[in-house]
């Protein structure tokens, strides 16, 4: 007796579900209204049950669900006469893994179309034997995939004068995390002999702005990849393909796509985008140059902004965080506005310079509440309130907000942006 | 004597395929893999554009204000404004002081070389055509760019001697840090 009653009212919710469009943690929905169908206490037979289904590779590469067509990047709304970037829908995604059609977009002059069998990558300058390599030559290479997140640091820019974004992608979407495969740059960087005078190098794109940024030595020496690759297959077009330099933890600008060359010499080169741009002007008129490193940060995604909570209950919180610096050591959250912390639990495993999905179970009384999340990174760097970083920096810096975010529930269940 | 074998056709293979260093999820190839091929700067040339705050890498050629004047109506002005400013795209004018609550970000108020109008301007712009100007054209929008923002006289030629030696205003106006 009970359990067919239970059967049904999961039943129920279940359709409620399937037409609210996309199926998210718990009880949260978007504003949309739910549609409203009759209840049923016995369950029927799907009309899908019924019947066989589509075929195979229909389409050949596959596509997510068209109900969860609401998925997808957005630019600003309204949309500038040049626009800079388009942002990934945080609030939707789960895990830690950036689907390659929802990775943010950030480039200077559009997205070149380059025929892989034609693009090449010069190395020289500072080098004992300048050399040309063709894609070909560059998968023969010794291979790495790493999982790095990647920031463009102008994310969260507009929040630093007031309160501009509604969601955690209108906010915080200049955000993505890939597995990406390539070849160490330290490996061909030995192919064309290093000279010790080396100490910076130009990267440059085949786009349409030739993107320039001079990046230190120690960096290309580290950890910096030659991708190809993301998230299993080729780079898509609009993240650099068929190549583009990976700087993990940097500023996502310093990663330049569709690399064509890389000069290595003396000291940088004081490019436009490492001067009047990425450089994060203070209160006196000064301006700091470089800021490389993304600083510790987090933002809690489920629930957040224009989401409502239809019901006093368990909620899992649930958001990412992240540090050019390393690892995330831990992340706390809070439902007060901070007057009280608690550590929320960091799904495994943990990397170097990556995403980490955390979360910490709250059951939401029906008042009105504040959620903020705090992350810790493994050099001890806390992530500091808007007014700890608007005291420190000024409201004219432009890029590298790391502030907390905080989420205002009101007693009603609507979220809204609590900057 | 056996082992001592064995090991010595384990080198003898590793050095066939390179010297091969492993570790748990990586390694390392010492010596070349033979991969690529070298390239000569004269090969290079059409892709060696980058001009530094020096003004290392700046090419042969001159503009003065006056042909500035004329190719930025017909190049720029659609965009920047017939005054550099006042257009659609970035404001390269004017400016002001940058201790404001709302600074304005110009060529003139707060790029620090102007060997990076050269650089900048010949990589990048015009928007609809990048990299269509020739160098003399390049050398003659960034005389007329200073000269609007009042760094160099009406009279004034850049070319390579001369760009260098132009002091921007916000020169000073960087605090070198690297982190």
């Amino acid at each position: 007796m009970s359990s067919k009653k239970d059967v049904s009212v999961r039943r129920s919710f279940l359709k409620k579900t399937l037409i609210a469009g996309s199926v998210v943690s718990g009880a949260v929905t978007s504003k949309i209204a739910l549609a409203q169908n009759s209840e049923s206490n016995f369950l029927v037979v799907d009309p899908w049950t019924k019947t066989q289904g589509s075929g195979f590779i229909n389409p050949p590469y596959g596509l997510p669900s068209k109900y969860e067509k609401n998925v997808v990047r957005v630019l600003p709304n309204p949309v500038p006469t040049f626009p800079t970037g388009s942002r990934t829908p945080l609030q939707s995604l789960h895990g830690i893994i950036t689907p390659n059609g929802l990775v943010f977009e950030r480039h200077h002059a559009g997205i070149p179309d380059i025929n892989p069998d034609q693009h090449r990558l010069v190395i020289h300058g500072m080098v004992d034997r300048p050399m040309i390599f063709s894609m070909e030559d560059i998968v023969r290479f010794p291979s790495e995939s790493r999982i790095y997140f990647l920031e463009c640091s102008g994310n969260s820019a507009a929040e630093l004068k007031k309160a501009t974004g509604k969601t955690a992608q209108e906010i915080h979407g200049l955000l993505s995390c890939c597995e990406w495969t390539g070849v160490r740059l330290s490996t061909i960087l030995q192919e064309c002999g290093v000279q010790s005078s080396a100490k910076w190098a130009l990267a440059e794109g085949a786009d349409g702005a030739a993107m320039t940024r001079s990046i230190p030595m120690s960096k290309m020496m580290d950890d910096a990849l030659l991708v190809y690759a993301q998230n299993g297959e080729m780079l898509r077009a609009e993240q650099g393909y068929p190549l583009r330099l990976f700087l993990p933890g940097f500023e996502g600008n310093m990663s330049i796509k569709w690399l064509r060359r890389i000069k290595l010499g003396d000291a940088p080169w004081q490019t436009r985008e490492e001067t009047s741009a990425y450089t994060d002007l203070l209160p006196d008129g000064k301006a700091e140059q470089f800021t490389f490193a993304m600083d510790v940060k987090s933002v809690i995604t489920q629930p957040s902004g224009m989401m409502k909570l239809k019901s006093k209950g368990f909620y899992e919180i649930s958001g990412v965080a992240w540090s050019g610096n390393g690892k995330i050591r831990s992340v706390e959250v809070s439902s007060d506005g901070g007057k009280s912390w608690s550590q929320a639990i960091l799904q495994e495993p943990v990397m170097d310079k990556s995403l980490v999905r955390f979360r910490f179970p709250w059951v939401w009384d029906g008042a009105p509440a504040v959620l903020m999340s705090r992350a810790v990174d493994a050099t001890g760097d806390v992530q500091p309130s808007m007014d700890a970083l608007l005291k420190a920096k000024g409201t004219n810096i432009f890029y590298h907000n790391n502030a907390i975010q905080p989420w205002r529930v009101a007693a009603n269940g609507e979220i809204t942006n609590g900057r | 004597m056996v082992d001592k074998f064995i090991w010595n056709k384990v080198l003898l293979s590793a050095a066939i395929f390179g010297l091969v260093t492993a570790c748990s999820s990586s390694y390392q190839v010492n010596g070349s893999t033979g991969l690529g091929k070298p390239i000569t700067e004269s090969q290079l040339q059409a892709w060696n554009i980058d001009v530094n705050g020096a003004g290392v890498g700046l090419p042969v050629g001159s503009g003065s204000v006056a042909a500035g004047g004329v190719v930025f109506q017909q190049q720029c002005a659609s965009c920047h404004g017939s005054q550099g400013q006042g257009g659609i795209a970035n404001r390269l004018v004017g400016g002001g002081g940058l201790n404001t609550a709302s600074p304005i970000k110009t060529v003139g108020s707060y790029w620090p070389y102007a060997t990076t109008i050269f650089d900048y301007t010949r990589r990048a712009m015009p928007h609809n055509a990048p990299q269509s100007l020739s160098n003399d054209q390049v050398y003659a929008v960034t005389a007329y760019i200073l000269y609007l923002n009042q760094i160099v006289s009406k009279d004034s030629v850049m070319n390579a001697q001369t760009l260098p030696l132009v002091k921007m205003p916000n020169r000073d106006g960087f605090i070198p840090i690297e982190r």
